[in-house]
Formats: structure tokens, sequence, C-alpha cells
């Protein structure tokens, strides 16, 4: 690391005091130090940044480079640094990003997400019926929040969704802050070899899905992509599919549960929704520290120099709770009408499941507190099992009742 | 007001679609942005402003 780092900076992750809240160091240094030094789990280093226009600037401008195998790219859990030494698309820069992110494209446009709601419906409606069917109290999270997107995201793919507890179980592995880089590299092992398997099995029996398409039209030696290329953008394609938007519905449903008056307004205003989405997706902002950049050339942000080759993480919570863009960014407020916050990123990595992320959310919530009118948690909201120190923040389980 | 569209550094995130669909739509087959309206009327100039303000990839301009 050429710039050097005071012992005395904070180490990464910040802690949270309020479940809901970012850490409440991100108001300190925002306002006191915009741009400052923390030390990493693997003894790195890297610039936190924390105002909504320095994070939208790092996202955006040619100055920071995502490319993951940069030495001294910023790893935040252990098993990072495997990931990284050949990593998808979203660790990329263009031009080889787009080439990846293209190939994609197609059906995750607006129009094409808008077609799914009638599957994502019948899901939800199913998952709710068979939740019904038990006696309270139950885990959301098992029973629904994870279900929903983990069915949506194999549908897309082909993956067979018989199989998730086999492959959930190892995503959570991959995305956990207290996993060894053994367990990880085990578990990443054991999903490649799935996900080998099931590339075999679309070339010889073809479905109607965009893993067969892929392997149709893109894998070698038709295509232009090697195996491997193709086998790692399905997984994080199944991972950032289930694992974020399972975070937003668990996490979302105790916020709302904890804001009885926002829950309410909802209620009566069914247009809200999309709205409501919006704010939740400010208000959790669940994917604040996975915007990790690398300064591909010296810079400066807020009048901080960074020297090319200095790890830099856009914190997205900071960002989206930034009171010179969001005023009193702390009150959760459904008719805040934001359509600006960070929540899905900036720039050309933004989010390319959020259209698909925000319809999944809208039928939850919605088909939720419709169906179970009297759902409450079954424990305080600060006992709840947080996670802290991973890439996404939710919660392990959400014990509910009715 | 007129607005620009710039194919090559579009991102197919669909932004602009969701803000003003009148005004914008995404290709079937690249997902990347359709001007409908180039020069939109009174009352959606506002959300066409809007979707230019939060395009991800400043792919839409104004001019
Ligand atoms: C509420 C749910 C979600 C949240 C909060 C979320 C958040 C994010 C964020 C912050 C990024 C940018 C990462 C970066 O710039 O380094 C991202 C990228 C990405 N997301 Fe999501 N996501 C969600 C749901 C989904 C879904 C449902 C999919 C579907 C497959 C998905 C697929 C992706 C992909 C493929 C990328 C990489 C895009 C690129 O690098 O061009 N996400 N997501
Ligand atoms: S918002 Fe910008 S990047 Fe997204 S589809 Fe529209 S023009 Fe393209």
């Amino acid at each position: 690391m050429s710039q050097t780092t005071p012992p005395d900076s904070p180490a990464f992750p910040l802690k949270r005091t309020c479940p809901f809240a970012p850490p409440p160091a991100y108001d300190r240094l925002r306002a006191e130090e915009p741009v400052s030094r923390v030390r990493l789990p693997d003894g790195g280093a890297a610039w936190l940044v924390t105002r909504y226009d320095d994070v939208r600037t790092v996202l955006s401008s040619p100055a920071f480079s995502a490319d993951g195998t940069r030495p001294g790219f910023p790893k935040l859990i252990p098993g990072q640094a495997q990931i990284l030494k050949r990593p998808p698309f979203i660790r990329m820069d263009p031009p080889q990003h787009s080439f990846y992110r293209r190939m994609l494209i197609q059906e995750f446009t607006l129009k094409r997400v808008k077609a799914m709601r009638p599957g994502i419906q019948a899901a939800v409606d199913r998952l709710l019926d068979d939740l019904l069917a038990q006696s309270p109290p139950a885990d959301l999270v098992e029973a629904f929040a994870l279900p929903v997107p983990s069915l949506v995201i194999c549908q897309l793919l082909g993956v067979p969704y018989a199989d998730h507890a086999f492959f959930q179980s190892r995503s959570r592995i991959a995305v956990s802050g207290s996993s060894t880089a053994e367990q990880f590299a085990t578990a990443l092992g054991e999903l490649r070899a799935y996900m080998d398997g099931l590339i075999t099995r679309k070339q010889q029996e073809p479905g109607d899905d965009l893993l067969s398409k892929l392997v149709a039209e893109q894998l070698e030696p038709a295509g232009e992509l090697g195996r491997e290329e193709l086998l790692m953008m399905c997984l994080m394609l199944l991972n950032a599919g289930h694992e974020t938007t399972a975070n937003m519905i668990a996490l979302g449903t105790a916020a709302l549960l904890e804001h009885p008056d926002q829950l309410a307004a909802l209620r009566e205003d069914p247009e809200l929704l999309p709205d409501a989405v919006e704010e939740l997706l400010r208000y959790l902002s669940i994917a604040d520290v996975v915007t990790t950049r690398i300064a591909a050339e010296d810079t400066a942000l807020s009048g901080t120099p960074i020297r090319a080759g200095a790890g830099v993480i856009a914190l997205l919570a900071a960002a989206d709770w930034d009171p010179a863009v969001f005023s009193d960014p702390e009150r959760l407020d459904l008719r805040r009408g934001n359509r600006h916050h960070v929540a899905f990123g900036y720039g050309v990595h933004q989010c390319l499941g959020q259209n698909l992320a925000r319809l999944e959310l809208e039928i939850a919530f919605s088909a939720l507190f419709a169906r179970i009118p009297t759902l409450r948690l079954a424990v305080p909201a600060d006992e709840l099992p947080y996670k802290h120190g991973g890439l996404l923040y939710g919660v392990h389980e959400l014990p509910v009742t009715w | 007001m007129r607005i620009t569209a710039d194919t090559d550094v579009c991102i197919s995130a669909g932004m602009c679609a969701l803000t003003a669909p009148q005004v914008f739509d995404q290709g079937d087959e690249d997902g990347l942005v359709r001007v409908l309206l180039p020069e939109p009327p009174e009352e959606l100039r506002e959300a066409a402003a809007q979707a230019v303000r939060l395009c991800p990839s400043g792919a839409l301009g104004i001019r």
C-alpha cells in the first residue's frame, strides 16, 4: 500500500448500534473526515468514502477501477482473495465488463421483468399458503424471504429449485464474514462442481432458460465463453439473485413492523408501494460495503489525495444517509419519493437485477401484509440475529407470529 | 428540450424507462435505451429530466 495508515485507524467493518441504521461512525466521518483510512481484516488498508457525491464519483469515474485482479484490491472477507484471482464481470472494467454484461442484458430489461410478474405472484402466493397452513411462530427467512428470490432466480437460470438447500448453504458461506478461507474454498469447489454438472446437462437436454441459452449461444466452440467463465458468471447470478433480495425482504419486513405508522400508511394506500420499496432500499442499503474499488490513477476526493493503487470502499449506506441529499435520513418515510438512492450502486456496475429485485419486493411485501394482517415479530427487534461483518446486511432468522 | 442518448455508453439499467416510460424504452434484444420522444411535451419534461439525472452511466443528456 503506497499510503501509510495511522495505527489508530478504525478497523473494518465499523460497528452498528441500532439494528436498522448504518454504523453511527459514518455520520461523524461524513461530517469530519469524509475520506478516511480504515484497516481491513486481512491487514490491508483502504479509504472509506462516506459522502453521497464522493460515492457516486468513485462508482462512475474511470479514475477508480473495479478490476479485482489489480494488486491491492480491497478484500473484506477471507473468501474474496480466491474469487478475485479470476473474478466474474462485477469485478472487471470496461470493455471486458461490457462484453459480459451485454450477454445478459436482454433477460433483465424492464419489459422482460414485467412479464415475470404472474410467475412471481404465483410463487409468493404458494409460499404464503404453506406458511399459513403451519401454526405460528415461524422463521420468515426460511419460509418466505429466501425461497421467493431463490425460486425466481432458479426458474430464470434453469437451476433445479429442488437443489436449493445445497446451494443456499454454500452461498451463505461465500458471503459470510465468519467463514475461513478453507471453508470458502470448499464451498466454492462444491458450487463449481455443481454448476459444471448442470452445464453438461443443459448441453444434452437444453430447456427454456438462461443457462441453456448461454450454453447454446455463448459457450465455446460455437460461442466466445470458456466453460470456466460461464460457470463463474452463473454462480454470480445465482448468488446475487437471491442473497440480496432475501435480505431485503426479511429486513424490510422487520423495519415495517417496527414502524407501524409507515406500515399503516402503506396498507391504506397500495399505490405507495413502489415508493415504499425505494425508501426501504435507501433506508436499509443492505449492500453497503459491496462496492469496493481501487484507484487507477492519482486522484482526489473531497480534497483528500488518493494515490493510484489505493483501495477504496464507497459506502452505500453512508451515501444513502447523507443529510445533504436526504433530509432526516434516519426517518423511514415511505412518502419520501426518493429515486436517487445508491442502494443498487451507480455507474456501469449498477445492479443488473434491479428491476427484478424491485418487482420481487413489491409483490412480496404487498402479499405478505395483505394475507397476514396480524403479522408481528416473535422476538424484540434488537434481539434478532443480525448479519454483522458480512458482505450483505440482513438477518439470519426472522421469528414471526400472527 | 431535446434528449440525447449515447447507446455506446448505456448499460441498459432501465432507469430511464422506469422513470419516464412515455419518453424512453429499452430495445428488446440489447436492452439499450430507445428515445421514444426526443422532444417531450411540456407535461413529460420533468420526468424526462429526472430520468436524465438518474441515468447511472451518463448516457443521457439534454440539449
Ligand atoms: C434488493 C436486491 C439487490 C440489491 C440491494 C443489489 C445490489 C447491487 C449492487 C450495490 C451492485 C453493484 C456492485 C458494484 O458496483 O460493485 C449490484 C450489482 C449486480 N447485481 Fe444486484 N442487487 C440486488 C438484486 C439483484 C438481483 C435480483 C440480481 C439478479 C440476478 C442481481 C444481479 C446483479 C449483478 C449481475 C450485478 C453486477 C453488475 C455489473 O457488474 O455490471 N442483483 N447489485
Ligand atoms: S438509464 Fe441510462 S444506462 Fe440505463 S437504460 Fe437508460 S440510458 Fe441506458
